[in-house]
């Protein structure tokens, strides 16, 4: 049997990372295992010429698809929206966009001010330090003053605006709606190690000049120095209870596929909306048949994915396209509830700068835009390096239907069964997609686009794993308290994205790390009492 | 696993279909040598799809496709493009992509041929004063 560690997490992703960079002041003994291996820098795909072709291959967004020793597959068939996620030391914050907006302070309160699923256990206020602890820690870009939040300053500039945020930005103020430029964790200065953004222009798959802040090289190098373990290709089948109802450590196969056991102290689990779930519900006893931790029922229901809409057509000057980040700048005119559009929430939009050329090949190809034959060549080079793109972040209110469960079938690599996903669009964001759907085709009109067109929902866009844990006071109500604790079982945590009561309208990365940073410091402060 | 000798016949011919070559911009076609080699060491794991998509391109033919009429390769290229389906679709994403990193071909668009890094892009900073009158607008937040 291995040594006894006080505190182990499982998962080394957003949330992972932060809470054991936290923890680590403690000078308890840490470690985190997780199930990929350290990434490197230099085998990124915009490295090499063949970088969009392996968006399709492995760097996938989807680990079905991509099939990584790292990954475990899905049944994601009865979802219209199939999850995306990354599995390796850093996550999914390995491979994402970068885009940073928090949730706003009506985000945790939409019971009183909406009517609709349930407050939040903690506000905005309560998390404002830890949000500005995390910008800090994962470096965040970006502009004070924004009108859409209360005010923050992140601790580096904007992006630039280039010819498409300059294109964007006269036509949002031609309409008199809001914009401003993205928080992202696109380094545009120097920091911490890190070198700044030199427009790669391909940032989802991976940054191989390390300016995008995935937590392998923000948290880790960190956490590592001061003490925490980090083992790696290490895939945790189930959390183990003892006799008194605490969590006795994780069984887990190592590198070479030996089964081990790892007793601990503390369990904290940080493997995202999908993996932990599906942990939990592997994880059977006696005393918890059902799934541990999961005397609410509600273990892998309510899951929310923010479906995801793109509007974008072809305008006539040129744009940025490939030849900068695809973060370029937000607005969240329509973010805060006005019930005269027909539904309650908002969304987000997030204006894209382009794609690569090869890419957008494919996409003129997918949309008849460009034939075959002698016309592809102009019908090609009419409209590359002109496409102006809005994505739509809806809100997703919980629903229990819409869940994670386990797959009767589908098993991993180590014969560990395989969540399965069930999961219906709610006609609330369907009234909210419409709505969002033809203002950005009003922001396309208005600014002369060509060729408008939109994917609703873009299938592989659930990046977004939320609410299947959710935090709350009632215990029959919610899996975790206010702090991150099961109600079950006191020495297990949950601080991923599992936890969220409600979605909000906007990419979670950053609310998802403040809350793991303010439930480590939650511990922090109970270390004394922590069970009880 | 392999693409057979007709496989690769009939691809290549079917390539040419996609993107012919042009004498407007002095570009080569999807056929060419190099790009049609780098298409035949693309496949990876797509080669299963790429096979289905020969088989039924093979079925609608009834013979080598190259060997047909201009007009009836067209036709039978179109009909496939209609048709749609997974494996028409992946079979026409590995001949975009390897045309659009062509050296030739990326030079043509004005491109330098070359990985996205080390060297990166410039991306200009835009004109900031467009933000003047979002600043001025009074905060769109709802307090709780």
């Amino acid at each position: 049997m291995l040594e006894k560690v006080d505190v182990l997490i499982i998962g080394s992703g957003a949330s992972g990372a932060a809470v054991a960079w936290s923890l680590a002041e403690t000078k308890m003994r840490i470690l985190c295992l997780e199930q990929g291996d350290w990434m490197k820098q230099s085998e990124y795909p915009t490295n090499g010429r063949d970088f969009e072709a392996r968006l399709y291959a492995d760097y996938a967004t989807s680990p079905n698809i991509r099939q990584r020793d790292a990954d475990y597959p899905i049944n994601d068939d009865n979802s219209p929206i199939k999850v995306v996620n990354f599995n390796a030391v850093g996550g999914s914050t390995v491979m994402y966009t970068a885009h940073y907006p928090r949730l706003h302070p009506s985000d945790f309160k939409v019971k009183t001010l909406d009517g609709v699923a349930d407050d939040w256990p903690v506000d905005y206020a309560t998390l404002e330090p830890f949000f500005a602890e995390n910008d800090r820690m994962m470096g965040v870009s970006g502009l004070a003053g924004d009108p859409a939040y209360p005010n923050h300053a992140p601790p580096m500039p904007p992006l630039p605006l280039g010819k498409s945020g300059t294109k964007i930005a006269q036509t949002m103020n031609q309409l008199g709606w809001h914009w401003w430029p993205s928080d992202t964790t696109l380094a545009t200065t120097e920091y911490d190690g890190r070198a700044p953004c030199i427009n790669l222009g391909h940032c989802t798959p991976a940054c191989a000049q390390g300016a995008k802040a995935s937590t392998d090289i923000t948290y880790w190098p960190h956490a590592i120095r001061a003490g925490v373990e980090l083992r790696t290709n290490c895939r945790v089948r189930e959390i183990t209870l003892g006799p008194d109802g605490m969590a006795t450590g994780v069984i887990y196969y190592d590198a070479e596929g030996r089964e081990q056991f790892q007793p601990a102290e503390v369990v904290i689990m940080a493997c995202n909306g999908v993996g932990t779930p599906r942990l939990l519900l592997n994880s059977t006893s006696a005393r918890f048949p059902n799934g541990l931790a999961n005397s609410s029922g509600l273990v892998g229901k309510n899951l929310m994915f923010h479906p995801w809409s793109t509007v974008y057509g072809y305008v006539d000057e040129p744009m940025d396209g490939h030849r900068g980040p695809p973060l370029c700048v937000w607005s969240q005119e329509f973010y805060e509830t006005d019930k005269s559009r027909g539904y309650v929430r908002g969304h987000n939009f997030q204006f894209n700068r382009g794609i690569g050329i090869g890419t957008e090949a494919v996409a003129l190809d997918a949309i008849r835009l460009t034939p075959w034959g002698e016309n592809h060549h102009d019908a090609f080079r009419d409209l590359v390096g002109h496409r102006m793109s809005i994505g739509i972040c809806t809100e997703d209110l919980p629903e229990e239907h819409n869940r994670v469960t386990l797959d009767p079938i589908l098993k991993d690599r180590h014969g560990i069964p395989a969540p399965r996903i069930d999961y219906t669009i709610s006609d609330n964001t369907n009234r909210m997609l419409d709505f969002a759907i033809a203002r950005a085709t009003e922001i396309l009109q208005t600014a002369g686009a060509r060729h408008i067109n939109t994917i609703r929902p873009v299938a592989y866009g659930g990046w977004h794993l939320l609410g299947t844990a959710r935090m709350g006071t009632d215990p029959t109500r919610s899996v975790v308290n206010e702090w991150g604790r099961s109600h079950d079982v006191k020495n297990l945590f949950i601080v991923d994205g599992s936890v969220f009561v409600t979605s909000g309208g906007v990419n979670p990365t950053s609310t998802i790390q403040a809350l793991a940073l303010y439930i480590a410091d939650s511990i922090k402060q109970r270390l004394a009492t922590l069970f009880d | 696993m392999t693409l057979t000798p007709s496989e690769i016949t009939d691809f290549r011919a079917l390539a040419a279909l996609i993107i012919p070559p042009s004498a407007k911009y002095t570009i080569p076609g999807a056929n060419d040598d190099l790009i049609f080699a780098d298409i035949l060491n693309s496949l990876g794991r797509d080669l299963p799809d790429v096979q289905s998509a020969l088989a039924a391109l093979a079925t609608i033919a009834g013979a080598p496709l190259a060997s047909l009429p201009q007009a009836r390769q067209t036709e039978i290229a179109t009909h496939l493009r209609t048709q749609g389906g997974t494996p028409i679709a992946v079979l026409t994403r590995i001949v975009l992509l390897c045309y659009y990193r062509d050296d030739r071909v990326m030079l043509s668009l004005g491109l330098e041929p070359r990985p996205p890094f080390p060297k990166g892009h410039v991306l200009e900073q835009g004109d900031w004063s467009l933000l003047d009158p979002v600043k001025s607008r009074p905060p769109i937040w709802r307090p709780v």
